[in-house]
């Protein structure tokens, strides 16, 4: 059996699973300042004595990571950045605490000028005497070449520093959202330490001794333990578990759209042969672009309660959120007052939604049904169209070579998923506004079942997931594992068949390690190339390279129930 | 040095991982490999004001506009060509149609020694990719002036031969003096057809010329002649092989010069073009002008082995230079007095050509006949026989045309006997018409 959890920022829900099928559902409110508190509560109706010896894995999403850093919650962090030649040291200067270092390192990994250990030295002399006790190291080009952050690491970890390193957080090029990616992993590394000891109390008093997992911003789980050197791979857990619990539900191999409606905003994703899309690169938390792998979502200013208005005698729903909806004692007419009035919903005064309504009426020359029927179509119209936007950017993305200019294949959405409050009223009309107005052939809205847990539900199937970067150089006989940092010699007769293997061995290796749910994980190669390195016209070695991944997926199949 | 104003940067970026000449080949996979490199680790891409746009893939009526492709455009034009003319032609788009402020086409395989025919590949290009972008923009947003300032350290002998005639495109080349390299031509006299003298300007630069000698070129010679000329467009050729680690030439320009040049120059367009040293230079050199196009400070980009005094230019150089930057000023403030001299009582003035194909080993014979036209560049026949087998006859109206020059094109390409040439052309740069039988 499997327990999945969501702390959500209003409400924590829980699911038991047993055989893919959901058998027990709770939800309770969210008590922020105590979590165990959360956790034990919405645990009490769905795992009792006799269930816990039953119990397989336990995963948990939570809102925790995320509010921390929007509501800026967040602790001091030291930056030690070694930048070489390049973006001038001005344009990546937008941290406190940050010392610049000379010492640089090329894009074949090859040491163009050594660190500068006086400087790092002096550096954490500073941070200390300003009691910053939380340090970022971060290279450029260190996913090439660890050796500066690991030399640094040895100036500055002492036993009360605790010190995360760049090119541990990813194996792709970007030294900014290296940066950023690491600054954000010590920013709320003492709150996440608090989290997990919450966990960790939860699961001695219910006398629970199997791994807990958590769910990262990829869809993906990672156990407990191991999340405390990750703890920023948790934020935007919560969007994940609402897409991962849809593609669990939806069961479904389709391209498809996924729409989360709700109070203030849509968020949509998309799926490719029934897979969440990931960021290229990683996501984007209050304007910081980072490394985090993420699922690829966009959340629009569009819910049941956004506020409606007239401007240049045009409907106009949100972006804002003016409180509630009028019929529960809002001050603007919204969405839900308009499905009310169409009869579609039931909840709260209908009167005061006809009210609310009436002076757009007016100014329309329409009736009051009339008027509701525009507003309700309008913002169906807004939340398709903002789909397929977001659909044909992703479409747009640059290629780089020309079989895969020629050959990219294009996402053609068969079926939009719709959960969230008002998914039942809209659907219907979402999917007839794709056929006739949009064009889109062949496309069928769909409810998934358990929707109002669909985020407890996507925590607890998520898979473990992972990534691996590997960059062999036969020149200088070096194969890097990026995300490990670790580098050995190969022989020059290296190819790009052992290349691929390595990075199997390790995935495999990885992910089999910190997950003993998984029999034998799926890896895919997502990136294997290889380069001639040539010196003066001839041949002197290969650079090779290769990114696989354990995709976001369910661990077990999900029937109905 | 450094912080300009910001500016709306479009980058079409095409490295074609999957295409070479050959393996060792200079033009080769991973030409852009260590520049995909540092844009990516720079975080470029990240930037609110550049935006990256995946190339179009041109279609061989684009290719037909610029050049006479023998036997067709089919037979010399791959993908891989259609993709990075593709690109030119995005970064055009991308900038006329006001999305962006300026654009750099930051794709290969490059194009400037590709001239009006093509028999097939020659300094590793096929396709002259600015003259297909520049054959684009006025089919599709009417007749525009059009710089071409090409700082590929060859000489830009396709882009010269294609707009020779043409007195609305002013094509500027710095090069490495053609004694001493590919392709050995490109000298101060070769000013422009009759009808353009002034149009094709070049300069020369003495081996070892450094970061100083090409910004002395463009305060003194380029940015001059460009307020003269008020282009509409300037575009650069920006080929990288100026670089003091270039394999194929001999110069000392390094990452700051090509940035601090680009932002002189100011191009709407930017296109790659050569640029060998993949490694070295081309990683920093993008980079720069990249973040200078974008109006970005660029004064921390350099080579780890940059040494300013290393790369000193000798004072003889610089007063080579300069003379040179004299000799040319004085030929364009004469441009105007040239013609009657030059031309005298001729109706056409003929020039013959010999043109090697170096990557395709092909020997071509070339009679260009221009018509003494005061109204517009003039109607141009072309007779040309190749050592690939191939002898064709072609006519080209100019995309600004007079009336005379239309009825005597016209006439020409019904005149013309069949049974002379394999192939006989028509190319109508003012209406967009290509005919071939």
């Amino acid at each position: 059996m499997i327990l999945g959890i969501d702390v959500g920022g209003t409400h924590t829900d829980a699911v038991l699973i047993d055989d893919g099928k959901v058998i027990k559902k709770a939800k309770v409110t969210t008590n922020h300042d105590h979590l165990l508190t959360s956790l034990l509560a919405a645990t009490k109706e769905t795992v009792d004595k006799a269930i816990i010896p039953l119990l397989e894995r336990i995963v948990l999403s939570t809102t925790l990571s995320t509010n921390a850093i929007v509501q800026n919650k967040i602790g001091r962090v030291g930056l030690l950045l070694t930048s070489g030649p390049g973006l001038s040291p001005a344009s990546l200067n937008a941290y406190p605490d940050t010392r610049f270092l000379a010492g640089s390192i090329n894009h074949r990994g090859k040491e163009m000028e050594r660190l500068n250990r006086e400087d790092a030295k002096q550096a954490a002399a500073d941070f200390a005497s300003e009691g910053i006790r939380n340090i970022g190291i971060v290279g450029k080009y260190s996913t090439r070449n660890p050796q500066h952050e690991f030399e640094l690491q040895k100036i500055v970890g002492d036993r009360e520093n605790h010190v995360t390193l760049g090119h541990r957080m990813s194996g792709h090029l970007n030294f900014p959202r290296r940066i950023a990616t690491t600054y954000l992993n010590e920013a709320i590394c003492s709150l996440y330490l608090k989290f997990a000891d919450s966990v960790a109390d939860f699961t001695l008093k219910k006398g629970i001794n199997i791994p807990v997992y958590i769910l990262k911003a990829d869809g993906g789980a990672i156990e407990l333990s191991r999340s405390v050197e990750f703890p920023v791979q948790t934020i935007l857990s919560g969007p994940a578990a609402s897409v991962m619990g849809t593609m669990a539900t939806a069961n479904s191999k389709a391209d498809a759209i996924a729409l989360d409606i709700g109070g203030t905003t849509t968020d949509i994703a998309i799926f490719a042969e029934g897979i969440p899309l990931l960021e290229p690169l990683g996501v984007t938390i209050e304007g910081r672009k980072t490394l985090i792998r993420g699922l690829r979502t966009r959340s629009i200013g569009i819910g049941g309660d956004s506020a409606v208005r007239l401007q240049m005698g045009k409907i106009v729903i949100g972006p804002n959120r003016e409180g509630p909806a009028a019929a529960l004692g809002g001050e603007f007419p919204t969405p839900t007052d308009a499905m009310i009035v169409l009869g579609l919903a039931t909840t709260g005064d209908r009167q005061k939604a006809v009210s609310s309504l009436a002076p757009i009426a007016e100014f329309l020359h329409c009736d009051i049904p009339e008027t509701a029927q525009m507003i309700f179509t309008e913002t169906c119209r807004r939340i398709a169209s903002a789909a397929l936007q977001f659909l044909n950017e992703i479409s747009n993305k640059p290629a780089y070579t020309i079989h895969a200019l020629l050959t990219d294949r294009k996402i053609e959405p068969r079926l939009i998923h719709v959960v969230g409050g008002p998914a039942k009223q809209m659907a219907p009309e979402i999917e007839r506004l794709f056929i006739t107005e949009f064009d889109v052939a062949n496309c069928r809205a769909h409810i998934p079942p358990n929707y109002e847990v669909a985020n407890a539900l996507g925590a607890a199937l998520a898979r473990t997931t992972a990534e691996i970067t590997a960059l062999a150089d036969t020149e200088q006989k070096i194969l890097t594992i990026a995300e490990d940092g670790s580098q050995t010699e190969i022989p020059v007769n290296f190819t790009l068949a052992d290349t691929i293997q390595a990075c199997r061995n390790k995935l495999r290796e990885k992910i089999l390690e910190i997950d003993n749910f998984l029999q034998e994980p799926e890896i895919e190669i997502v990136e294997s190339q290889e380069f001639n390195i040539v010196d003066e016209f001839c041949t002197t070695g290969k650079n090779i390279r290769v990114k696989a991944q354990v995709k976001p997926g369910s661990i077990v199949e999900c029937k109905e129930s | 040095m450094g912080v300009e104003r910001l500016k709306k940067t479009g980058l079409i970026f095409f490295p074609a991982f999957d295409w070479a000449i050959s393996p060792t080949h200079p033009e080769r996979e991973e030409r852009l490999l260590y520049t995909q490199d540092q844009i990516f680790e720079e975080g470029l891409l990240d930037f609110d004001n550049i935006y990256e746009y995946k190339p179009e893939i041109a279609v061989l009526d684009d290719v037909n506009r610029a050049h006479i492709c023998v036997p067709d455009a089919q037979s010399v034009v791959t993908e891989s060509h259609l993709i990075s003319a593709g690109g030119a032609i995005t970064a055009a788009r991308k900038v006329l149609s006001g999305e962006v402020d300026n654009a750099f086409a930051l794709v290969r395989p490059p194009g400037h020694h590709a001239m009006l025919v093509v028999h097939g590949a020659r300094g590793f290009c096929n396709v002259n990719i600015e003259a297909v972008m520049i054959e684009y923009i006025r089919s599709h947003y009417g007749h525009k002036r059009i710089a071409v300032v090409d700082t590929d350290c060859h000489h830009g002998d396709g882009t010269q031969d294609i707009y020779w005639n043409d007195p609305d495109t002013l094509c500027i080349s710095l090069h490495q003096d053609g004694r001493t390299l590919y392709p050995g031509t490109g000298f101060i006299n070769d000013f422009g057809g009759p009808n353009a003298l002034g149009a094709t300007i070049n300069l020369p630069l003495p081996p070892e010329t450094a970061d100083e000698g090409y910004l002395t070129a463009i305060e003194r010679l380029v940015l001059p002649l460009l307020d003269e000329f008020k282009p509409d467009i300037v575009i650069n050729s920006a080929g990288q092989d100026n670089h003091y680690s270039d394999p194929l030439t001999n110069m000392r320009v390094s990452a700051q010069g090509y940035a601090t040049l680009n932002a002189r120059l100011s191009p709407d367009i930017a296109v790659l073009e050569g640029g060998y040293s993949i490694e070295r230079a081309l990683p920093y050199t993008n980079c720069g002008i990249i973040l200078a196009m974008a109006g970005l400070d660029y004064s921390n980009v350099r080579e780890p082995d940059y040494n300013p005094d290393k790369l000193r230019q000798d004072v003889s150089v610089t007063r080579v230079i300069g003379e040179e930057i004299d000799q040319v000023l004085r030929l364009w403030d004469n441009r105007r007095n040239m013609k009657k001299q030059l031309v005298g009582d001729s109706r056409y003035i003929n020039r013959n050509k010999n043109i090697y194909y170096d990557t395709d080993g092909i020997r071509e014979r070339q009679i260009e006949t221009v018509r003494i036209c005061n109204d517009c560049g003039g109607f141009v026949r072309i007779e040309s026989t190749a050592s690939s087998g191939n002898s064709i006859f072609a006519v080209i109206l100019p995309s600004r045309c007079c009336p005379e020059c239309r009825a005597e094109g016209e006439e020409s390409y019904a005149g013309a006997n069949r049974g002379k040439y394999d192939h006989i052309y028509f190319q109508d740069r003012e209406r967009g018409v290509f005919l071939s039988r």
